[in-house]
């Protein structure tokens, strides 16, 4: 099966090169209109089969690891160092991205997979399409030097095969981790189809906007890719790492964010280069960033430059990154500076305060954040070289410097949609202010009437300012949102007669994309109130012999057990614990504690009790060594479940936002020119 | 103080600490040439009032901003999330969470010592910084090239934020000539032949020669 897998490789190779060579001869015979022997249209459809048959190819290699790791074939070096026999069958699965080569294999494959439904579309714009599947090879070649050459899946082991292997990485052995790379890496692979059609227009100087509609959607669907990614991340690092919290600013979760930053910067500013014909040039190079991004959060986490918590994926790779990226860029600026000209704008912004500025606003946020990210991020590499010094750039500094620009854009979220078109006028602001204004103080004030303030104990609390800040602001953007739902649907409420919550569907469906991205920004203040909560954390330590208590918020923890477990893949031992509420017994948990046999690596297994008002957050850290009593330490952490919440909503509207709207239909009607044209009304259909 | 460090440096600036020159405009100065004044330049009794009550506002939030009581517990927590386990894992030496981990107990334990002992938050810093390296700090120092860290994006929002406005009323400016060009030319009053053109600029990029 490895020389099976590796033959599937060189030949996906093969045929991305052509796709590559011969799609570009043929684009380029194209655009000269030189004669030549052959037609370069036919030479085009050649190179599109080649693509479609690198899919397949790639697909093969695929399929020989994933068999290679069932069959535990452990002549297979990377099969030997990250699976084992005991390994259940879900897990087997994720060990094709558990390490490096597997995870490139899986990139490319996804490149595949999307490659193919792009080859197969090709009929909606031919020429656009050869040009983005022509460029979407070039970087399918790119994947597959580096994985023929220089980190091969296939390689075999070097001495006497073993009969079991190290096992999968502890961390990795929880249901999320089969669903979370998946989703993260179909986000960043996904970039390189809107990287491609930009690029594509850019060089064939394709007319007007409509690439911009082609690539609305997989835009959007990458976008969402990516947004379950991280969140499914955040997840799995609450639940697997047993610290308490969801995000902590590692650099692998960098890289994930900054290209969703732009990305998010990208879905907003399009919309002002589709209606009002703006910002062509910025919106090309936001969709380069993003991509170079994708390749710079790789380059960055698996050239070991900067200390990350995910190092089972580090390797030597650096330089293919960093030379492939450096194509990119080059060639990027290149057509950029060729076709400048046809990135012209057709109309300018005529006020600072309007719905255009807003636009322009949101993204110059967005990208501050990406900028504080990658500049904290990178900092450590630049003091070393500029000073000779390393510094760690950890969750202090961002929480410092990131918090108040979120703040912002999150008021901006609020603030973007109430602004009109053009120009806005006084009396347009105060209609439209008064009432998440109103909303805003109105949470401050009861932020304050429920003992929620900065000065706390007597001191300052910078993490319970913030979250009185967000908990305001949060208000008055869904104040704001909720009102422009209710003025929309009580216009049609009128005008048809139906409650106000038809009216509000019928809204939904006749502009599903404005109303899909407020139902998303609905989600995201969802998402920011349960961050908020963070800053009223509570956690407590306690070593619990049996019937010993421990007391946090409103729960009591009472010991009334240890025992332990073992299976063919690990040993585990948990403690029981009864919990009290009032004095009622509410519910028992049990916090565990695994040893994995094949890597005798030891793993938490934290023991959650969700509500929407906070979250019992308990870890077993094991025995102390010399009284042998469990060490338990529990965290009451509020408003967590909130966030997961929030992306349910963020999900649900990014599907509104794909539907396509509800549109009045027409229909023709034959008016003889001696008879009065009927009114409007009777002309349409629909509502 | 367990008050952040922005805050703790606006309190000793107000308090006269900060190294500014005897010459320059501090803090301190600033607000005690605002309430003087004689020291302003003439200006009405509505603007002197918001002026006095936009400073009163800022020293009163400066003052709240900057009280608070030594509390233990609280400054050990704040300190901890400040500083690194140094035993490689990545995390904060509050959040670390390995069973056995060799560093952080003894970390913990010389944190509590220092804090016992009455060091300041700085020569906690300092102290743990020669033991285990500057990489035992969680976020950069305000000190030399560390300082670069915490301005540089203040000053690149700030740069693209003063640049964007600018870039919009020049752009405004372009606008409201076109807008006077335009109203010159007879207007397309016909809603089907707005529409058009509106579809002929989406799909090709120029007017169709309206």
């Amino acid at each position: 099966m490895a020389a099976f897998g590796s033959f599937a490789l060189l030949i996906a190779l093969a045929l991305a090169a052509y796709n590559l060579l011969a799609g570009a001869f043929a684009l380029r015979l194209i655009a000269t209109g030189q004669p030549a022997r052959i037609s370069p249209e036919r030479l085009a459809d050649t190179a599109r089969r080649a693509g479609i048959a690198g899919f397949l190819a790639i697909s093969a290699a695929a399929f020989a690891l994933i068999w290679s790791v069932f069959a535990n074939d452990f002549s297979i070096t990377y099969i030997m160092e990250h699976s084992n026999r005991a390994l259940p069958g879900a897990y087997k699965f994720s060990a094709l991205w558990s390490g490096q080569e597997g995870s490139l294999l899986l990139w490319a494959w996804l490149l595949g997979i999307y490659g193919f439904v792009l080859r197969l579309t090709h009929k909606k714009d031919v020429k656009l399409y050869a040009y983005a599947g022509t460029i979407l090879a070039g970087i399918q070649v790119f994947f597959l030097l580096v994985l023929n050459f220089a980190a091969p899946p296939f390689a075999l082991l070097k001495g006497a095969i073993p009969d079991d292997g190290n096992g999968l990485n502890p961390l990795l052995q929880y249901p999320e981790m089969v669903i979370h790379p998946p989703m993260l890496y179909l986000g960043y692979v996904g970039f390189s189809v809107p990287f491609c059609f930009a690029l594509g227009a850019l060089m064939m100087r394709y007319p007007g906007e409509k690439w911009i509609k082609v690539t609305r959607v997989w835009t959007l669907v990458t976008w969402l890719f990516l947004t379950a990614g991280i969140f499914l991340g955040m997840h799995w690092a609450y639940a697997v790492l047993g610290w308490g919290g969801y995000w902590g600013w590692d650099p692998v979760e960098n890289a994930s964010f900054m290209p969703w930053l732009t990305g998010t910067a990208f879905l907003h500013s399009v919309m002002m280069q589709e209606k009002k014909g703006m910002m062509k040039s910025w919106n090309v190079w936001l969709i380069f960033s993003t991509f170079l991004l994708t390749l710079l959060g790789t380059l960055l986490t698996r050239a070991g430059l900067v200390s990350s918590v995910h190092a089972f994926a580090q390797s030597s790779i650096g330089t293919w990154f960093m030379v492939f990226m450096g194509i990119v860029l080059a060639v990027c600026i290149f057509t950029f500076i060729l076709q400048h000209s046809h990135l012209k704008s057709e109309q300018h912004m005529e006020s600072l305060v309007s719905r255009e500025s807003s636009f322009l606003f949101n993204n110059l946020v967005l990208l501050t954040a990406c900028f504080v990210i990658l500049w904290g991020t990178l900092f450590p590499i630049l003091s070393e070289y500029v000073v000779g010094n390393k510094v760690t750039v950890g969750a202090p500094f961002y929480n410092r410097v990131a918090i108040p620009i979120g703040l912002f854009l999150l008021f901006l979220t609020g603030v973007g949609p109430l602004l009109p078109w053009r120009n806005t006028s006084l009396k347009s602001i105060r209609r439209n202010f008064v009432l998440p204004v109103v909303a805003l103080w109105a949470t401050v004030i009861a932020c304050f009437a429920v003992g929620v303030n900065p000065w706390r104990n007597g001191a300052f609390s910078s993490g319970d300012f913030y979250a009185i800040v967000a908990f305001a602001v949060s208000a008055a953007v869904m104040t704001a949102i909720l009102s422009e739902f209710l003025r929309g649907a009580g216009v049609i409420a009128r005008q048809t007669g139906r409650n106000l919550f038809v009216a509000t569907w019928l809204l939904t469906r006749r502009n599903t994309r404005r109303y899909g991205g407020y139902i998303i920004h609905i989600g995201v203040v969802i998402v920011v109130v349960g961050l908020a909560g963070a800053a009223f954390n509570q956690n407590q330590e306690s070593e619990l012999a049996l019937n010993d208590k421990l007391i946090i918020g409103p729960y009591t923890l009472v010991q009334v057990g240890a025992t332990q477990d073992s299976n063919d893949n690990y040993n585990s031992e948990y403690a029981m614990l009864d919990v009290y509420r009032d004095g009622k017994k509410q519910f028992q948990m049990t916090p565990e504690k695994r040893v994995y046999l094949a890597s005798n690596q030891p793993q938490t297994m934290v023991a959650i009790h969700s509500t929407p008002e906070w979250d019992l957050y308990v870890v077993y850290e094991g025995t102390n060594p010399d009284t042998s009593q469990p060490i338990i330490k529990a965290y009451l952490n509020p408003l967590v479940g909130w966030i997961w919440a929030g992306l349910v909503i963020l999900v649900f509207g990014t599907f509104v936002a794909l539907v396509p709207s509800l549109t009045p239909a027409t229909a023709a009607l034959r008016v003889p020119a001696t008879r009065p044209a009927p009114t409007e009304p009777a002309l349409k259909g629909g509502l | 103080m367990a008050t952040p460090l922005r805050f703790r440096f606006w309190f000793r600036t107000m308090q006269g600490e900060s190294g500014t020159a005897p010459g320059a405009l501090s803090f301190p100065r600033l607000l005690r040439k605002g309430w003087d004044s004689s020291n302003l330049p003439s200006r009405t009794g509505t603007a002197s009032f918001w002026f006095k009550s936009a400073q009163a506002l800022l020293l009163a939030v400066a003052v709240c901003f900057s009280l608070g009581a030594n509390d233990s517990s609280a400054r050990y927590h704040d300190l901890n999330h400040r500083l690194m386990c140094t035993c490689g894992c990545s995390q904060l030496l509050g959040e670390c969470n390995h069973v056995g981990c060799t560093e952080s107990g003894q970390e913990l334990a010389e944190l509590r010592t220092d804090i016992a002992s009455g060091m300041s938050d700085k020569d906690i810093f300092s102290a743990f910084s020669a033991k285990y390296g500057a990489t035992v700090l969680a976020a950069p120092s305000t000190h030399g090239f560390d300082l670069v860290a915490w301005i540089a994006p203040f000053a690149v929002f700030g740069a693209a934020l003063l640049g964007t406005i600018l870039l919009i009323r020049r752009w405004a400016g372009i606008a409201g000539a076109k807008a006077q060009a335009a109203a010159l030319e007879p207007p397309i009053d016909d809603p089907a032949d707005r529409e058009r053109k509106e579809q002929i600029r989406r799909e090709t990029g120029s007017d169709g020669g309206f």
